[in-house]
C-alpha cells in the first residue's frame, strides 16, 4: 500500500510540474508586452522604449524563458502568485477570500447529489427493468443532459420570480445576515449542483449495488432469514460504497466545473465567479492563479481516490 | 454517422442487423434518432426555414413576442429568435461532431500505439488518460480562453483533447484482446506493420464500442459548447450559438418578462443533448447484448 501511493504521489507531481510548464508556456505566448500594456496608449512616446527596456530588466524579462519559469515557479510555490492588473491586490489573497463560498457550495452540492443518487439508485437496483428503474434513468440522463445554467434560469424563473420564496442572487443579504439567511441563498445553487451532478453517482450507486447483490454473501444473508432491509442497507450497501466512494473523489473536479457556471449565474462569490470575470477583463495573473489551484484541487483529488481505495478496500492492501 | 453505417446493413443474421434489431427495441432511442435527423435538416435547411436574416437588426421591434413574423419573437436588438436559433444549430451540431471526431483519431491512434506497443509507452499513454480525465474540461477552455482569447477553434480542439481518454482505452482493451488472437499473428507473421493492422483488425473490431462513445462525446461536446458560449468564452456575438444566445437572459427582468428568448434555445440544447445521450444509450444496449440485460 505504502509504495502505491508513494507512486502515484510521485506522478502527481510529475504531472503538477508538467501543468506549471504549460500554464507558463501558455501565457507567454499572450500578445502584447507586459510592461507597454500598462502605460496608457496616449503617454507612449519615442523615450517609452528605454523605459520599458529598463523595466524589463529590473523584472528579469530579458533574462532567458527556463530562469524566467525558475524564478515564476518557485515565487508560487511560495504563496507569490503576483498582482491582479485590475486592482493591483495580490492574487493569493483574492484567491484565497474566494476558497471559502465555493467550497460551502460543493459541499452542500455533493450532500444533495449523493442525497438524490443514494436513494434512487438502490431502489433502481433492487427492483431493476422496473418502471422505477427506468424512471431512474430518465433522471440521471437528464441531469447529465440539461445544461446546468439552463436549469439554473428555469428555477430562477419559478422560485425566485413567480413563488418569491428563494433569492437568485449572492451569498447573503448585508442587511439582515445570519444563519438562516445564507441557507436561504444557499438553496436554489446548491440544488442545482446537486441535481446536475447526481446522474453519474446515481449509475455507479445502482451498477455497484446490482453486482453485490448478485453477490453469494447476500444469498446467504437472505437464507438465514435477515429481513430485505437488513440485507441491503448492512449487507450489500456497505460492500457497495466501495467502488462508489472512489468515484466520488474522482467525481469532485466536475463537481467545481458545475460551480464555476452555478456561481456565474446567482453571483455567488467564489473562485469560479472570480475566474470568469477575470477571463473577461484579461485579468492573466488571477487566472494563472486559478489555474495553479484548480491543478492542484484536481491533483489532490485523485490522490484522495487513491487513498479511499486502499484504505477502504482491504483486498487492495493486501497487494 | 453511427446510423448510417448501422441503416446500410444488409439484412440478415449479420452482427449489425443484430444489433439494429436490439436498437430498434429501445424507444427512447428510435425517437431520439428521429428528433436529431429533424435537428440536422433544420440546421441544413436553416435559411430558407427561417425567412429571416438571423443578423438583420430591428430596432423597431426589439423584444416582441411570438408573433406571426417572428415564430419564436425577437431579442434586444430585434434579430429574429426563431432564425437565429437554426443557425445556431449549425454551430452546436458541427462543434460536437468535430470535437468527436478528434476524441475518436486521437483516442484510436494512441489506443491503438499503447495495445501494440506495450511496455513503457502503454504505461505512458495510460497515465496521460488519467491525466486528461481527471481535469474538467470546462475550467481548462475557460483558462485556455482567458489567456489566448475564445475562438471556436480552440474550443473545439480543447474539448476532443479531453474526450480522447475515454475511446483511447476501449481501442487499447481491443488491441490488446486482438493481439493474442491467431488470425492477428498470422497477419503479422506475413509481413503486416502496424498500420495494416489497426486498419484491418483493431479498427474495425473496436468500431461498435468506439461508436459509443462516440456519440457520447458528441453530447457532451454539445452540452460543453453552449455553457462556454453561455459563460461568454465560446462562440462570439454576431455569431448566434445555443448557449450565448441565454447571455442575455442573466437579467431577471429578462428572465420574467422575455421568457421566449431564452426558452427556445434552452430547450433546444437539452432536447439536443438528451436525444444525443438516448441514441448513445441505446447503442451501447445494442452492440453489447449483454449490458441490456
Amino acid at each position: 500500500m505504502g509504495a502505491f501511493l508513494v507512486r502515484r504521489l510521485s506522478i502527481n507531481v510529475l504531472v503538477f510540474f508538467l501543468i506549471t510548464i504549460a500554464v507558463f508556456a501558455l501565457v507567454h505566448k499572450t500578445p502584447g508586452d507586459p510592461i507597454a500594456m500598462q502605460i496608457p496608449a496616449d503617454q507612449l512616446n519615442s523615450g517609452s522604449a528605454d523605459f520599458i527596456a529598463q523595466k524589463r530588466a529590473e523584472l528579469g524579462l530579458d533574462r532567458s524563458l527556463v530562469v524566467q519559469y525558475w524564478h515564476w515557479l518557485t515565487n508560487a510555490l511560495h504563496g507569490d502568485l503576483g498582482y491582479s492588473l485590475l486592482n493591483g491586490r495580490p492574487v493569493t489573497e483574492l484567491l484565497g477570500e474566494r476558497i471559502g463560498p465555493t467550497i460551502e457550495l460543493m459541499g452542500v452540492g455533493l450532500l444533495i447529489s449523493l442525497l438524490i443518487a443514494f436513494p434512487l439508485g438502490i431502489l433502481a437496483a433492487r427492483r431493476r427493468n422496473s418502471w422505477l428503474d427506468y424512471g431512474a434513468t430518465v433522471v440521471s440522463l437528464g441531469s447529465v443532459s440539461i445544461p446546468v445554467f439552463f436549469v439554473a434560469l428555469i428555477v430562477i424563473y419559478v422560485f425566485t420570480l413567480k413563488f418569491q420564496w428563494f433569492p437568485s442572487s449572492g451569498i447573503s443579504d448585508p442587511t439582515n445576515p445570519g444563519l438562516l439567511d445564507s441557507l436561504h441563498h444557499l438553496v436554489l445553487p446548491a440544488l442545482i449542483l446537486g441535481f446536475g451532478n447526481s446522474g453519474p453517482f446515481m449509475r455507479y450507486v445502482r451498477s455497484s449495488m446490482i453486482t453485490e447483490l448478485d453477490a453469494d454473501y447476500v444469498r446467504t444473508a437472505n437464507a438465514k432469514g435477515a429481513s430485505p432491509r437488513r440485507v441491503v442497507l448492512r449487507h450489500a450497501f456497505r460492500n457497495s460504497l466501495i467502488p462508489v466512494l472512489t468515484v466520488i473523489a474522482t467525481n469532485l473536479p466536475q463537481l467545481l466545473a458545475g460551480a464555476v457556471v452555478i456561481e456565474q449565474v446567482f453571483a455567488w462569490p467564489g473562485m469560479g465567479q472570480l475566474a470568469v470575470s477575470s477571463v473577461n477583463q484579461h485579468d492573466y495573473s488571477v487566472i494563472v492563479g486559478f489555474a495553479l489551484l484548480i491543478a492542484i484541487i484536481v491533483l489532490l483529488s485523485n490522490l484522495l481516490a487513491d487513498v479511499l481505495y486502499t484504505v477502504v478496500d482491504p483486498r487492495v492492501r493486501l497487494r | 454517422m453511427t446510423t448510417t453505417t448501422l441503416a446500410a446493413a444488409p439484412a440478415g443474421r449479420s452482427p449489425t442487423a443484430a444489433a439494429l434489431r436490439r436498437f430498434r427495441k429501445h424507444p427512447a432511442a428510435v425517437v431520439s434518432v428521429l428528433f436529431i435527423a429533424l435537428v440536422v435538416l433544420a440546421a441544413i435547411f436553416a435559411r430558407p426555414l427561417s425567412g429571416h436574416d438571423p443578423n438583420a437588426i430591428d430596432l423597431l421591434s426589439a423584444r416582441t413576442g411570438p408573433s406571426g413574423d417572428h415564430l419564436l419573437g425577437t431579442d434586444s436588438t430585434g434579430r429574429d429568435v426563431l432564425s437565429r436559433l437554426l443557425f445556431a444549430g449549425r454551430i452546436s451540431l458541427g462543434v460536437g461532431i468535430a470535437s468527436a471526431v478528434i476524441a475518436v483519431v486521437v483516442g484510436t491512434l494512441l489506443g491503438s500505439i499503447a495495445g501494440l506497443l506495450g511496455g513503457w509507452v502503454d504505461g505512458l499513454v495510460m497515465r496521460l488518460a488519467d491525466v486528461f480525465m481527471s481535469f474538467p474540461s470546462l475550467v481548462v477552455i475557460v483558462v485556455v480562453a482567458g489567456i489566448l482569447g475564445p475562438s471556436v477553434l480552440t474550443m473545439v480542439i480543447a474539448i476532443g483533447l479531453f474526450q480522447w481518454p475515454v475511446c483511447g482505452r476501449i481501442v487499447r482493451g481491443v488491441t490488446l484482446s486482438l493481439r493474442e488472437q491467431e488470425f492477428v499473428l498470422a497477419s503479422r507473421a506475413t509481413g503486416a506493420g502496424p498500420l495494416w493492422l489497426m486498419r484491418k483488425h483493431i479498427i474495425p473490431a473496436a468500431l461498435p464500442p468506439v461508436s459509443v462513445v462516440a456519440t457520447l462525446a458528441v453530447a457532451q461536446a454539445i452540452a460543453l459548447e453552449a455553457t462556454l458560449s453561455f459563460l461568454g468564452l465560446g462562440v462570439q456575438p454576431p455569431a448566434s450559438s445555443w448557449g450565448n444566445m441565454l447571455t442575455d437572459a442573466q437579467s431577471l427582468t429578462v428572465i420574467r418578462s422575455e421568457p421566449w428568448l431564452w426558452l427556445s434555445p434552452g430547450i433546444a440544447v437539452a432536447l439536443t443533448v438528451l436525444a444525443v445521450n438516448f441514441v448513445g444509450d441505446g447503442l451501447r444496449d445494442a452492440v453489447d447484448p449483454r449490458s441490456a440485460s
